[in-house]
């Protein structure tokens, strides 16, 4: 025989050049076609860019490392259908950057959060978990309710999604863009020139940290958590259409 | 020369091993045994099962679609009629969900047709109640409401006493969880003086049993029924509240908002109703359960909160 494996094993060149062939082929030719099938993808209506509050809110919870512990995508299984809703669609975080999916789940899944706990609730959770679940170990971060929010550079934060094609508007013509694609309310929050302007707003309307003084990290992160998994209305999706995208 | 004669690998007439050709320490070789047989054929099983795998479920992605594999999975739709498609996990999902509720109905229809009052008299109803309604609660109430539905004073109500809020009849406890409630209570702490505050704190207490100064009672009662602080549109006359609008009672001794139990003597009561009035309340907000829960699963709740103790 011409060609031995021993070859292989005793010369790192060619073991490395194999190696690297090998391990791309999984790659190559299971992950690269996805890209392309465009039957997999749910069009699904409802699903916006988060507002400047929701985003900076979002920016905190990876601050944290809240998602160390907490994933954001849940499985199409009945147990964790039961436990925390309808099953994660690829769609609802498409302007995620990045995705916050993740597989470690020392806390419970956070997908569909919003909206199923009072902010009262997340604020006594927030300062201190154990107050209201005593087997929790989650941390205390009672500095996000004392902390103020910095909104100063909410404005190149949004101009950083924009570049990886979160549709925030920079000109009247994306602002109008906007107004079509996700209606007036939502595009004047996409604005980047009122960025400033509609999260202080925001908090002070929502009032999430129970503190209208002043806009603080917690207002951010509640904002945040009570938008998650909240956009589209699966009342109005039929689950055997969904089975048709697998 | 070792003895290699109990080596599968040895050539018998030589007595020898195959090696790398590496000697250490004069006589300790690196052998170059094969693979052992049972590991070889494992190996190939898995090739032969991952074959039958990629015929049998979803596998390859071929030009624009993927093998969809040979499996299939058979649910119903939304029309009830049978409709198969491909194995995958959405419709595994699917089919898991029809069949687990289609076992759970003769419970949840019989649930549904009967009346509440009815509900706690069938033995049977009651403890599938117990059961599927503590899992429920614990997942989606536990949260504020604590796992015994103690609730937290100043923050989350107590379930399991006879004070209610909103009322406590069953159709009031399925509209609260169905619809979810605002509390709201405005703060006086600039349109009153802080005499005038410690007046009516006096007075509430007062209307508890609690030890108060007779002279500030008298001030307080005479302002709760003026139109200047105006307590008496929402707590009413007799102070015993108004479930429609979900203003408290206030002469039950049971305290949410206002922690009066965990004061440690009369004066410190007082301060703690006085901070309520003060700075009013925004913050009583339940949720609304109307599409995370399904309709069935609010009345399974309905039930079991009204069991919990307090339920009229």
């Amino acid at each position: 025989m011409s060609f031995k494996h021993e070859k292989v094993e005793t010369n790192a060149g060619i073991l490395l050049v194999l190696t690297m062939l090998a391990i791309s082929v999984g790659g190559l030719v299971e992950i690269a076609p996805l890209f392309f099938i465009k039957d997999t993808t749910e069009n699904v209506e409802g699903v916006r860019p988060y507002t400047p509050l929701e985003s900076r809110g979002r920016d905190l919870y990876i601050r944290e490392g809240c998602y160390t512990c907490h994933s954001q995508m849940i499985r199409p299984f009945r147990d964790e259908q039961l436990r925390y809703g309808h099953y994660s669609l690829a769609a609802e975080s498409k302007y995620d950057h990045p995705f916050q999916w993740g597989s470690k789940r020392t806390g419970p899944d956070l997908a569909r959060v919003g909206g199923k706990y009072s902010n009262e609730w997340h604020v006594q959770h927030m300062i201190k978990p154990k107050s209201v679940v005593p087997e929790s170990v989650m941390p205390n971060y009672p500095w996000m309710m004392t902390t103020k929010l910095d909104v100063s550079d909410i404005g190149d934060r949004m101009r950083a999604l924009r570049i990886t094609g979160v549709p925030y508007s920079a000109n009247d013509e994306e602002y109008q863009r906007n107004v079509k694609q996700f209606g007036e309310p939502v595009a004047k929050t996409l604005h980047i020139p009122d960025a400033v302007k509609n999260l202080v707003a925001q908090a002070q309307e929502g009032n999430y940290d129970g503190d209208r003084t002043s806009v603080s990290e917690l207002d951010a992160m509640i904002a945040y958590l009570q938008v998650l998994g909240t956009m589209v209305d699966f009342s109005k999706i039929k689950p055997e259409e969904l089975v048709k995208f697998r | 020369m070792a003895d290699n004669s109990t080596n599968p690998a040895t050539n018998p007439a030589t007595n020898q091993v195959q090696t790398t050709g590496h000697v250490w320490d004069d006589d300790l070789q690196e052998f170059n045994n094969p693979l052992p047989v049972w590991w070889t054929y494992t190996f190939y099983v898995t090739i032969v099962f991952a074959l039958v795998y990629w015929v049998a479920y979803p596998s390859w992605p071929v030009g624009k679609g993927f093998m969809t594999g040979v499996s299939t999975i058979t649910y119903k739709n939304a029309q009830g009629e049978d409709e198969t498609w491909h194995w995958n996990t959405r419709s595994k999902l699917l089919l898991e969900t029809q069949e687990a509720a289609a076992a759970q109905k003769p419970y949840y229809d019989k649930l549904a047709a009967m009346p509440y009052e009815q509900i706690a008299k069938d033995p049977d109803l009651s403890s599938f109640v117990v059961s599927a309604g503590k899992v429920v609660f614990a997942e989606n109430c536990a949260a504020c409401h604590q796992a015994g539905g103690q609730g937290v004073i100043g923050h989350f109500p107590n379930l399991t006493d006879d004070d209610w809020i909103y009322g406590g009849a069953s159709e009031k406890i399925n509209e609260s969880i169905t619809k979810g409630r605002r509390g709201y209570m405005p703060p006086y702490g600039e349109a009153l003086s802080g005499a005038d505050i410690d007046a009516l704190a006096n007075y509430v207490a007062s209307l508890s049993g609690i030890k108060v100064d007779a002279a500030k009672v008298g001030k307080g009662k005479e302002l709760f029924h003026s139109h200047v602080a105006a307590c008496f549109y929402c707590h009413n006359d007799d102070a015993k509240g108004r479930k429609d609008i979900g203003a408290a009672n206030l002469t039950d001794k049971v305290w949410l908002w206002a922690n009066v139990p965990g004061a440690a003597d009369d004066a410190a009561k007082v301060a703690a109703i006085r901070g309520v009035i003060s700075s009013g309340l925004d913050k009583g907000v339940m949720p609304t359960w109307q599409g995370r829960l399904s309709e069935q699963q609010i009345k399974l709740l309905t039930v079991y909160v009204h069991e919990l103790g307090g339920g009229k």
